[in-house]
């Protein structure tokens, strides 16, 4: 220590000083990276959000041509007990003709028998072109093709909850949901 | 922070001693008292005084606001309710705020205006016209996320549509979109991040405000005939006035004709800019008919909506937040698209007339973003009743009526011989909002990428005066070749 003390440095040693600097900058990098982490992270959903992302909804409630609608973690859904001239309609499109080609049992999610329930549909609320809630048969307007018709900028939904018409791009999405009875489904984010 | 030599002299012994430790009274003299300023500055240019008022204005009733406010979904709404009702004075307040947004646009249209009328974005006010733009964007979010907060319904659905655009940016979109809202929907959480956020942002715009003086105190004020005061001695006595008492005085009267402008609003029709809808506590079930943002964003909403085309692999919803976007980024590189050397609208008649094509153009674009795009505005014919059926053939059939009577009188006709029948309504054709806003979109952006670019290489300006002194003393006229 003191012979450092005493001797004077003529040479600066360059590569020990490049890798000092480098070490140091990588260091700071590396901590500011997982301090971001951190404060990115801390936006994304809470757990008590995420455990609340499931319902139990009893169907058989659901007056024929009519809808409920119900909020999980604050995203709507609507199931819908649709008449026969409905699931007719439903079924007997031409699906050539369709924006988003879907048939109507696809749209469906078989019973623990494995058959399906046409009268039942369950869709997403939030309209597929900017998220808007579409109005149904309790609004007294279900659209030019008997569905739902979005009011925000006008698009039309069918019986199966297909785009027919309108800015929206894709049909009101099928949630995940399984049949616990014959009456009783369970719906999950 | 200014580009001339400083000219204060600390005349006591205390602002001589704090002159040598932090010389703050030298640096608000040389920026507000004795700035040389152009003396040809005209009522446009008092925009900038204004905004400063309105920005503290914002920040001052905000402040207070966010003492009686609670942000959380179940209490948004009431309080603010109790804000209207019962905190003393908190009705003058909330209302000052909500009009005091309103009022801060009108201004920052008005500057922006300016700036593109006068060339204030060219050489060498590249930076100081970017900051503007980043000011913009921070005002246009603080009024979204300040809009959100009273919990209406429109505050609700309104957000719902804003985060759904994050949604459409393809592969990592529905991911950010879930990070912002801090879950599946728009929830508590969200209101809560929205409120600091919205606290947040004022402060930074006051940041980039200062950058912005920064950045104009450099090259010096712009001025209406785009003509730069001479840097020499004499020039620079010619062609400026300090800045006090002269644009003080100035600025002061528009500022206060302004709050007259104002108060006319907050106490006489408060209401009158917002949306009834709002005045209804949010329910995620029930979307309002018409969702509109409020006046100063409806050009851009215009934008959005005027896309209904696919464009390759892009659909119309990614084409049109991409065009809303970049309606507003293009103005980040302005100052490289305007290729005339000529700052000053007043000597290029030809742009001005394209100019003033755009003013229109961005007027007709808000009355376009707060009508339904579907609604006609010049109707072509009227719109048919079409009755559906089967006929004996088993053939599909249509039939045609104007009436409505007639058309069901048929249908019933049809239904008693067992056929089925429909009735649908067949829009006549007509010129609607949605293609007005396609054509002035077009408009819009050619504006920027087309006419500016071309004119500045093509066109024919008139001569400029020599300079501040000989414009001001009318001897822009017949101007012949500057012989200094």
């Amino acid at each position: 220590m003191s012979d450092a003390q005493t001797k004077p440095h003529e040479t600066v040693d360059e590569d020990r000083r490049d890798f000092i600097h480098i070490a140091t900058a990588a260091t700071a990098v590396a901590g500011a990276g997982a301090l971001a982490y951190v404060f990115v992270d801390q936006m994304n959903a809470a757990s008590d959000t995420k455990a609340a992302s499931s319902l139990d909804v009893d169907v058989s409630k659901v007056p024929v041509g009519g809808e409920i609608r119900v909020l999980i973690g604050g995203k709507p859904f609507f199931i819908r007990h649709r008449t026969p001239a409905e699931i007719r309609a439903a079924q007997s499109v031409d699906l050539s003709s369709l924006p988003d080609p879907q048939s109507d049992e696809e749209r469906l999610v078989p019973m623990q028998s494995g058959e399906y329930n046409p009268a039942i549909l369950v869709t997403s609320g939030s309209c597929t072109h900017l998220g808007c809630v579409p109005v149904g048969p309790a609004q007294g307007n279900t659209g030019d093709f008997g569905g739902w018709y979005c009011p925000c900028h006008g698009s039309h939904y069918d019986t199966s909850g297909r785009i027919r018409r309108g800015p929206a791009p894709a049909n009101l999405p099928v949630p995940d949901y399984n049949w616990l009875s014959a009456a009783v489904i369970n719906i999950s984010l | 922070m200014s580009g001339h030599a400083s000219t204060y002299e600390p005349k006591t012994g205390f602002t001589k001693w704090l002159d040598s430790r932090l010389p703050v009274v030298r640096l608000a003299y040389d920026s507000f008292v004795d700035f040389p300023t152009p003396k040809n500055l005209n009522y446009w240019y008092t925009f900038g005084g204004i905004l400063a008022v309105c920005l503290m204005t914002q920040i001052l009733t905000g402040v207070v606001l966010a003492m009686h406010y609670t942000a959380t979904v179940d209490g948004a709404f009431a309080s603010v309710e109790r804000i209207m009702r019962d905190v003393p004075y908190g009705w003058l307040i909330r209302y000052i705020h909500s009009n005091g947004a309103s009022m801060f646009f009108l201004a920052v249209y008005i500057h922006m205006f300016r700036g593109l009328y006068y060339g204030s974005y060219k050489a060498p006010r590249e930076i100081l016209w970017i900051l503007g733009v980043v000011i913009f964007l921070l005002m246009m979010g603080t009024a979204f996320l300040g809009y959100v907060l009273p919990w209406g319904q429109m505050s609700y659905h309104g957000a719902n549509v804003i985060t759904g655009l994050i949604g459409a940016v393809p592969v990592i979109g529905d991911s950010i979109k879930a990070w912002l809202m801090g879950g599946p929907s728009i929830g508590n959480q969200t209101l809560q991040r929205f409120f600091s956020l919205h606290y947040l942002l004022p402060f930074m715009i006051a940041g980039v405000v200062i950058l912005h003086i920064w950045a104009l105190h450099v090259p010096g004020n712009n001025n209406p005939t785009g003509v730069e005061v001479r840097k020499d001695k004499e020039g620079l006595k010619q062609d400026t006035v300090p800045f006090h008492p002269y644009y003080t005085v100035k600025d002061g009267f528009a500022i206060v004709v302004f709050l007259i402008i104002f108060a006319a609003f907050v106490f006489y029709m408060p209401n009158v800019l917002g949306h009834a809808d709002n005045y209804i506590e949010a329910n995620p079930l029930v979307t309002p008919a018409h969702i509109v943002p409020e006046w100063y964003l409806l050009p851009f909403y215009a934008i959005l909506r005027a896309i209904t085309f696919n464009l390759g692999p892009i659909d119309a919803k990614l084409l049109g937040v991409i065009a809303m976007f970049g309606s507003i980024a293009v103005l980040f590189f302005l100052p490289w698209l305007d290729t005339s050397k000529v700052k000053s609208m007043r000597y290029r008649p030809v742009a001005r007339q394209f100019f003033f094509g755009f003013v229109v153009a961005g007027l007709l674009l808000g009355w376009c973003g707060a009508a339904n795009p579907d609604d006609p505005i010049i109707p072509m014919g009227s719109d048919k009743l079409v009755v559906s059926y089967t006929d004996a053939n088993g053939n599909e059939a249509t039939q045609t009526y104007e009436e409505y009577e007639a058309a069901a009188t048929f249908r019933e006709q049809k239904m008693s011989e067992g056929v089925e029948a429909i009735i649908a309504v067949e829009k006549a054709p007509a010129f609607r909002f949605v293609h007005l806003a396609q054509l002035l979109t077009l408009y819009y952006f050619a504006y920027f990428l087309v006419i500016l670019p071309l004119l500045g290489l093509r066109e024919n300006p008139k001569d400029e005066p020599a300079s501040i002194h000989k414009a001001v003393l009318g001897h822009d006229r017949a101007a012949p070749a500057p012989a200094e």
